[in-house]
């Protein structure tokens, strides 16, 4: 097992080089420059390479791009060109948001999904099963922005139960010690703060969780249609064991196998954050950033944050496949 | 007997929502000192001078005081730090009252060596906030620093030459040449006094340039103790959620009425809008034109809408053949149906028969050549200009994008383009992505027609007409020398009545010469709840616009 996370740990250098290297070409490749961008209507050729001076654009790429590996390589991800702040201080304020974020749409999805697969599956060819699928295939096919704002204009616009926008209510005062706000009210043992921090969680995580919910909903249902027919669940029911036993011990694990997939990746598509919902919501996560770096063609922060989530990424991919052997130990992680 | 745990947990649900909205409606009641207002983006720092985006501009004016102010909803400048001031005869001096008695929020007192400290801050900045990113205005109004970092405009290039206290309360500014449009500038939240000890001990200045040469400050001025004189000062600043400023108990003026003046950033329009509905918001800015009538059908809502302040044109670049030849410009001008486009704005644009705004003196109110939409005009132009019908354009336009002045670029250069053919022109439409692509062809004088717009950066006929047609520019590709100077004389003359009379001709002049067909002269709005009453938009929002007059509540 160690063996395993040393060696994945270990592919980590080269695929950080290959992705700083593409983000790196690719974002140069892009047409315009950040001063253009900074400058807006006021750019004047005078100003636009005082800027690219400035900002050291106008050095050869290879010196720009040894530079960027010299620095990341110290773990300093370099200061946003429009908003002065660093990459870091950005990436510890962001991040958590994200993944609370993720981690609430993923239990949404999980919470919902998984039961109604499985009673789908159990009831398969039924009015449900039918039913579920027609759902499934509306949560897919729904564009999230507009998902996000039919649930705004009907929880907090018509019916104001509900926050539309941020992480807390605005009119506190709560320090945010960790930046996790869920964490942080357990820590601070306020509850005030923690039904503040799930209320707004609760429309950005469902419009998020939707289309999860609906893949986790189809995989779960297809792999306990497939368990259910299998020789050792027949076994298990021959030896005259509960109904609700055979679904627990031999369908149901036998079945999470290929939803934890499903689920990890998942997780990690989240956690690179979810461009389209943090808009909507004004969610301070990484993927509105990301968005709003790429229009402002801001090099520091594509070339820091598309690095910091590659990292994530690979690291959440690592927990899901350790998290196979614990689930299933007949896998061998060699 | 099934059914029961679900009716339960149905029941709880609605329960625990219905919990949720009354906590709600409880936050919003308990909110009358407090305004909640939207803005398009984070503040960037709080140090003024090193700022030029809207939400910066918005937070600092509240913070900081300048030499002068302008009166609310309008450009008139008014006192404010000082209570006079008065050019020297040959124009290059200017001598500045200062108000007395007035203290910084830190409790320093604000006097004339306070007001030469800020300015030779500002001509003296280190090297990496030289950068227009960060010091644009004094780039823009001033031009050089004392010590110029490579490439960047020294003293000889500057406008600013000194500044001298005299006694207590009367400071010069010494200039380098006669200029008037650096008053109106002066007025701007970018010229705000700052505390000199403030400065120091919180260090504004000291900060470290990384490797890509981006300016990182590593004092706290700019982002937890900014001090200045205005009505509110700092509370507290949580980075991409909300800034939040309380009464400054040193203020000067009339005390403010709020006690929680909280910033809130929310990039996306609609998301704001719903906000706003929903009494998350007291207030917001950047509403899109085609909300406004939402917001004002709702009951709960009202909208007020800025003056006029910006310029929509359809840009002619002379360097592209045959836009040298006058009548062809001309030509252009009657074949534009500017009342088809100023219908597409919601009444919050009027058609514009020259480049300034009629709120900004120096607008023609007479004398500007009329080029009505007259398609038979325009067609009898161009063959005089010896051309062959139709002649052959390039119309550009840009996409992902929409200004004050250009809500649907797509169609108003679908119009333009419509009424051109009809005028004995053949267009051929190209679009880019405005962010970057489509300023960056502009600015580099790539395309032969095109939309564009301008937005004021202070209240100045200067920073309309100088700023596109005081010196050459590749987007316009052209050399009028008479121009030039005629535009930089009436930038000179210290004489308001003078100056406006320079400014009025040169209007005349430009709009003769037809470097730019304006098109559209358009404002922008504010949309608040209800009870929100005394918010006074003015011309150059969101800059100007005091929440220290706002109330909230009946």
């Amino acid at each position: 097992m160690l063996r395993f996370v040393v060696r994945r740990l270990l592919l980590l250098v080269p695929i950080l080089l290959g992705v700083s290297l593409l983000v790196f070409v690719w974002i140069r490749a892009l047409p315009g420059s950040p001063a253009q961008s900074l400058l807006g209507e006021r750019a004047t050729p005078q100003l636009i390479k005082q800027v690219n001076h400035q900002y050291g654009l106008d050095r050869p790429v290879y010196e720009q791009y040894w530079k960027y590996v010299d620095q990341t390589a110290h773990f300093r991800l370099g200061t946003s060109i429009s908003s002065s702040r660093t990459v870091g201080f950005e990436i510890r304020n962001r991040f958590p948001a994200t993944v609370e974020l993720a981690i609430a749409a993923m239990l949404f999805a999980v919470a919902l999904g998984i039961p109604l697969g499985f009673l789908a599956a159990k009831r398969y060819g039924t009015a449900f099963d039918h039913g579920s699928l027609v759902v499934s295939l509306i949560g897919i096919s729904i564009p999230i922005f507009f998902l996000g704002l039919i649930l705004k204009y009907v929880f907090a616009v018509r019916l104001g139960w509900l926050p539309s926008i941020g992480r807390e209510d605005v009119l506190a005062e709560r320090d945010h010690p960790t930046n996790f706000y869920i964490l942080d009210a357990i820590i601070e043992r306020d509850p005030a703060a923690l039904w503040d921090a799930i209320r707004h969680l609760i429309l950005p995580a469902v419009a998020l969780g939707t289309i999860p919910l609906a893949i986790v909903t189809r995989i779960t249902r297809a792999s306990v249609l497939d368990v259910q027919n299998e020789d050792y669940v027949r076994t298990a029911r021959a030896k005259g064991l509960s109904p609700l036993v055979v679904d627990r011990r031999h369908v149901l694990r036998n079945a999470l196998l290929p939803i934890s997939t499903i689920i990890g990746l998942q997780t990690g598509l989240l956690l690179s954050g979810a461009v389209l919902t943090e808009t909507i919501f004004a969610w301070p996560g990484v993927g509105s950033w990301l968005a709003e770096a790429i229009f402002n063609r801001d090099y520091p922060v594509l070339q820091g944050g598309i690095l910091f989530l590659a990292v994530v990424f690979v690291l959440v991919n690592l927990v899901v496949d350790i998290s196979y052997a614990i689930i299933n130990p007949r896998i061998r992680l060699s | 007997m099934k059914a029961k745990p679900r009716n339960l947990a149905l029941a709880a649900l609605l329960a625990a929502l219905a919990l949720v909205g009354a906590s709600v409606a409880l936050a919003g009641a308990q909110a009358s000192k407090t305004i909640v207002f939207g803005t398009d983006a984070e503040v960037a720092l709080l140090d003024p001078a090193l700022v030029s985006d809207g939400p910066s501009l918005r937070a600092t004016d509240q913070i900081f005081n300048s030499l002068v102010g302008f009166r609310p909803g309008s450009t008139k400048l008014i006192p404010e730090l000082a209570l006079s001031w008065k050019p020297s005869t040959n124009g290059l001096s200017w001598t500045f009252k200062l108000r007395r008695g007035v203290k910084f929020s830190d409790g320093t007192a604000f006097n004339a060596a306070a007001v030469c400290t800020n300015f030779t801050r500002w001509f003296t900045f280190p090297g990496p906030l030289q950068n227009a990113s960060l010091s644009y205005y004094w780039n823009t109004v001033f031009l050089g620093f004392a010590k110029p970092a490579s490439g960047n405009p020294g003293p000889d290039k500057s406008l600013y030459k000194g500044c001298k206290a005299k006694g207590k309360y009367t400071v010069t500014i010494l200039l380098t040449r006669r200029s008037t449009s650096f008053l109106g500038a002066l007025a701007l939240p970018n010229f705000g006094i700052a505390s000199p000890a403030g400065l120091k001990k919180y260090q504004a200045d000291a900060g470290t340039v990384d490797a890509n040469g981006v300016f990182h400050p590593t004092g706290t001025f700019a982002t937890r103790n900014p001090v200045g004189t205005g009505p509110y000062k700092l509370k507290s600043w949580d980075v991409n959620s909300k800034l939040e400023l309380e009464p400054n108990g040193r203020y000067w003026g009339k005390k403010p009425t709020l006690t929680r003046v909280i910033f809130r950033p929310v990039g996306d329009t609609a998301a704001r809008l719903q906000a706003l509905q929903s009494g998350e918001l007291q207030g917001m800015d950047g509403v899109d034109p085609a909300d406004f009538a939402t917001v004002q059908r709702n009951s709960k809502l009202k909208l007020l809408k800025r003056p006029t302040f910006s310029v929509g044109y359809l840009g002619i670049n002379q360097a592209k053949a045959p836009m040298d030849k006058p009548l062809v410009r001309q030509a252009l001008a009657f074949g534009v149906d500017r009342a088809a486009v100023a219908g597409f704005y919601a009444g919050n644009g009027k058609v514009a028969n020259q480049f300034l705004p009629p709120a900004l003196f120096g607008h023609a109110p007479k004398g500007v050549p009329s080029y009505k939409y007259d398609p038979e005009k325009a067609k009898s132009l161009l063959r005089q200009a010896g051309l062959t019908l139709p002649v052959k354009v390039d119309l550009s336009y840009p996409t992902n994008v929409s200004r004050p002045y250009m809500p649907d670029p797509k169609r108003n250069a679908e119009a333009i383009g419509a009424s051109l053919e009809k005028s004995g022109f053949s267009v051929t439409f190209h679009s880019a992505p405005w962010r970057p692509t489509y300023r960056a062809e502009v600015q580099a004088g790539n395309y032969q027609l095109f939309l564009f717009g301008w937005i004021a950066d202070f209240p100045d006929p200067a920073n309309f007409l100088n700023v596109h047609f005081g010196s050459f520019s590749p987007q316009f590709g052209f050399r009028n020398q008479a121009l030039f100077t005629e535009l930089q004389n009436a930038d000179a003359e210290p004489n308001l009545v003078k100056r406006t009379a320079r400014y009025q001709k040169a209007s005349v002049d430009v709009m003769k010469y037809v470097p730019v067909v304006p098109y559209i002269w358009a404002g922008s709005g504010v949309a608040l709840d209800r009870n929100v009453t005394k918010y006074t938009p003015g011309p150059i929002g969101p800059v100007n616009e005091p929440f220290s007059i706002v109330q909230v509540g009946s």
